[in-house]
């Protein structure tokens, strides 16, 4: 075997990070509406799409129409991006519900500042973890994932284009602004270095295609809009067709296939990264910038002789339950801290179901969660 | 007699798999304008496949399932936000959005004023039946001051939006207005609106007997088309009319030509510009 | 040019697709058509059909098909017009 080939280092944000990620996923369309703190994103995607083959930059409108057109983009084709902070997610939630009903993959990145409402729009928060579960209405299933250091940014760029890809489903990536604004080392992955998934094309003649037929992943194939597969896509429940239905049997149909696509994959969807969790009688569960300082309370608690570990979400949902299950076979306190009133830490209980202890730190003025403080509850056992 | 007017050429274009009738009342002229539009398209011979229509949510939303093109069926008053989407990824299509009247100059009123402004290469046609319809019968911005409707009990109290100024306004590329009933010259102008480069607007007059002539002053649904054949005066002869002769009349026609080119179009020769260059 | 044309159409009205709004019957020039008691539309004079389209551009639900009558006996099937034929890029 050849020496592997020397990556690229770039100094970026987290935001730039993400940029990178998306245009070696394959993203060749963004739209969006600038806000605070994700608008780099925009900007250097308005810089760079430009001069790529066939890359699309658009600016809208408002958030609405940034997710009708990325969304629309997906269907003719392409793979698409747009990127907002807390004010902006709440106005994508409608169309976020129609991605998922209609089954168009697409990347939202939500740059967490805090809220409610305009809010703290410098000032890094995770309050949108429930939000991007639970905000669009209806029984729903969804993929969020999260990152807490600029190379992580760009790494789940990429991930979170083919989870969307393959699973024809909306990815969500939450960023915070801590994250989103660190400037740093990262490496650049060679082409080669890393999967890049696209979303599977119907392989029949046309007269014979079923836009929302059962396949064994559950996951239909998907035509480009105008290449000579004429179907129906709508935000009503529809049947195998794509046609609107009220039979109860087909909604049931439609409703369980869209969860089961995701549910029966949670291997492949769950990812998370664990530091000394073997033995660890404390378990930190983080995601976000706050996983670095957890890291480092984590390295400190040990050299204090306290058996601590972090168990660092990187999908936030689906809930990695099972991997918060094997580190509940030996932690006595799961410590869950989070720039927010416990959004997370309300996952964590529902699979803890009072086994181990559990503390929560929770941040809401605008101030990263530190290592210090982190360590003070670890301490506390 | 070749004239493409007939009924059978319509059958070809829709899908043999619906159920039909449709799901429109009687005498609603949604039907009429969606019958038009295919026969606009069958005039033009493009390619079904090189179609995709774009429908909002409610009575017009309705229209899209019925034809064998691309269609999305999309969400209340975001049809142009998806149509826009849709035409910067793949130019090369032919996107046609469907909306009502509070599909586009209500909940969508923004979209529609920057897809005019940006100069999209969509068209846009606007079914306009002065109320919501497909909820029950309560006010839209077109439903005409003083109508009585579910949330107007008493008489609508706002002045109702006038499209074809709002388009204009915002710098649509083409705007013009005709009636279901006048359906020939409304054929010519979506003709003429599909082929032109930019953004289109056209406003169809379209009656609603069940949601809203019913309870204003209309008892059947030819009531309604009687109105139409009355109210609607060619572009030219309205403008030669006083004030007064104006009262309860509908200009109808083409206001405004033009032949900018689209958003889509002009993002193309900038990118090849910016690339010729070799970046920066 | 209506002169010449009359009485040279077959109308079929299918009854399933109609739904009796009445706009074909009351703006019919010829007074072909009329609401039968089940108000469905139902050609009553089709020789007086001058054939100006009328109630085939109006039928909301696309249910009235106008042909000319000598081509449809020659065949004596329904004339099915090909979309092809029209086609202006042919």
């Amino acid at each position: 075997m050849a020496r592997p080939r020397k990556r690229k280092e770039i100094f970026a944000l987290g935001n730039e990070a993400v940029v990178e990620g998306a245009l070696l996923a394959g993203c060749s369309f963004y739209g969006g509406y600038p806000i605070t703190p994700s608008s780099e994103i925009m900007e250097i995607m308005a810089a760079r799409l430009p001069l790529t083959e066939d890359g699309v930059f658009i600016q809208l409108e408002d958030e609405i129409a940034s997710m009708g057109a990325i969304i629309g983009a997906s269907l003719a084709g392409r793979k698409v991006l747009t990127a907002t902070s807390g004010p902006g997610f709440s106005l994508m939630q409608e169309n976020l519900g129609y991605a998922i009903m209609a089954e168009t993959p697409m990347v939202l990145v939500n740059v967490m500042r805090g809220g409610p409402s305009t809010g703290l729009p410098t000032s890094p928060a995770q309050g949108d973890v429930q939000q991007a579960r639970w905000g669009t209405h209806g029984d729903h299933p969804i993929i969020v994932l999260s990152a807490s250091n600029v190379q992580e940014c760009l790494d789940m760029t990429i991930t979170a284009f083919n989870m969307a890809e393959k699973y024809r489903t909306p990815v969500i990536l939450l960023l915070d602004e801590v994250t989103a604004h660190t400037r740093e080392k990262i490496e650049i992955p060679n082409p080669g270095e890393f999967e890049v998934f696209s979303r599977t094309v119907p392989s029949m003649p046309p007269e014979w295609y079923k836009p929302y037929e059962e396949t064994v992943r559950g996951v239909p194939p998907m035509p480009p809009l105008g290449s000579g597969y004429r179907f129906h896509v709508t935000g009503l429940v529809h049947d195998r067709n794509g046609f609107p239905t009220q039979r109860p049997e087909e909604i049931v149909e439609l409703l369980e296939r869209l969860h089961r696509k995701i549910d029966q994959f949670f291997y492949d969807i769950q990812l998370v990264d664990t530091i000394e969790t073997a033995d660890a009688d404390v378990v930190v569960i983080a995601y976000g910038s706050v996983a670095r300082s957890a890291e480092l309370a984590v390295r400190q608690a040990r050299e204090n002789g306290v058996r601590a570990g972090l168990l660092k979400l990187k999908t936030l949902f689906p809930y990695p339950r099972r991997q918060t299950e094997k580190v509940l076979a030996h932690a006595r306190t799961l410590v869950v801290p989070e720039m927010n009133m416990g959004q997370m830490s309300r996952e964590v209980k529902r699979v803890n179901m009072g086994r181990a202890s559990v503390r929560t730190i929770n941040r809401i003025d605008g101030q990263i969660v530190t290592p210090s403080e982190i360590l003070k509850v670890i301490m506390q056992g | 007699m070749n004239e493409i007017t007939g009924n059978e050429i319509i059958h070809q274009y829709l899908r043999h798999n619906k159920k039909f009738p449709h799901v429109l009342c009687a005498g609603c002229g949604h039907g009429i304008v969606l019958g038009t539009l295919i026969r606009a398209i069958h005039t033009l011979a493009i390619p079904k496949d090189d179609v995709v229509i774009v429908a909002g949510i409610g009575c017009s939303g309705r229209l899209a399932v019925y034809v064998d093109f691309n269609t999305v069926h999309t969400t209340h008053g975001r049809a142009l936000t998806f149509a826009t989407g849709i035409k910067m990824a793949n130019p090369k299509l032919n996107v046609i959005c469907i909306m009502g009247d509070g599909d586009a100059l209500s909940i969508g009123g923004n979209h529609l004023i920057h897809a005019a402004r940006r100069n999209i290469g969509v068209t846009a046609l606007i079914l306009n039946n002065n109320i919501y319809g497909m909820t029950g019968g309560q006010s839209s911005p077109a439903t005409p001051e003083g109508s009585t409707t579910m949330t107007n009990p008493y008489g609508q109290l706002d002045a109702s939006f006038d499209t074809v100024a709002l388009a204009r306004g915002a710098g649509a590329n083409y705007v013009a207005r005709g009636t279901v009933f006048h359906v020939k010259r409304l054929e010519k102008i979506m003709v003429e609106a599909i082929s032109r480069p930019g953004f289109s607007v056209v406003e169809a007059i379209t009656p609603c007997h069940t949601q809203y002539g019913r309870k204003n002053r209309y008892k059947t649904p030819v009531d309604m088309y009687k109105w139409l054949k009355k109210a609607a005066v060619p572009i030219d002869r309205y403008e030669e009319m006083t004030e007064e002769q104006r009262t309860d009349r509908l200009p109808i026609g083409v206001f405004v030509a033009e032949d900018r080119s689209g958003f889509e179009e002009r993002y193309l020769s900038l990118q090849a510009q910016m690339r010729a260059k070799g970046g920066k | 040019m209506a002169n010449k044309k009359k009485g040279k159409s077959k109308i079929t009205v299918y009854p399933d697709w109609c739904k009796g709004c009445g706009i074909c019957v009351e703006f019919c020039p010829g007074r072909v058509l009329e609401l039968s008691s089940q108000g469905k539309a139902t050609v009553v004079r089709e020789q007086d059909c001058i054939r100006c389209g009328f109630c085939e551009l109006h039928c909301p639900d696309f249910a009235i098909v106008v042909q000319d009558k000598d081509f449809v006996e020659a065949d004596k099937l329904p004339r099915r017009r090909s979309a092809k034929t029209t086609d202006k890029g042919e």
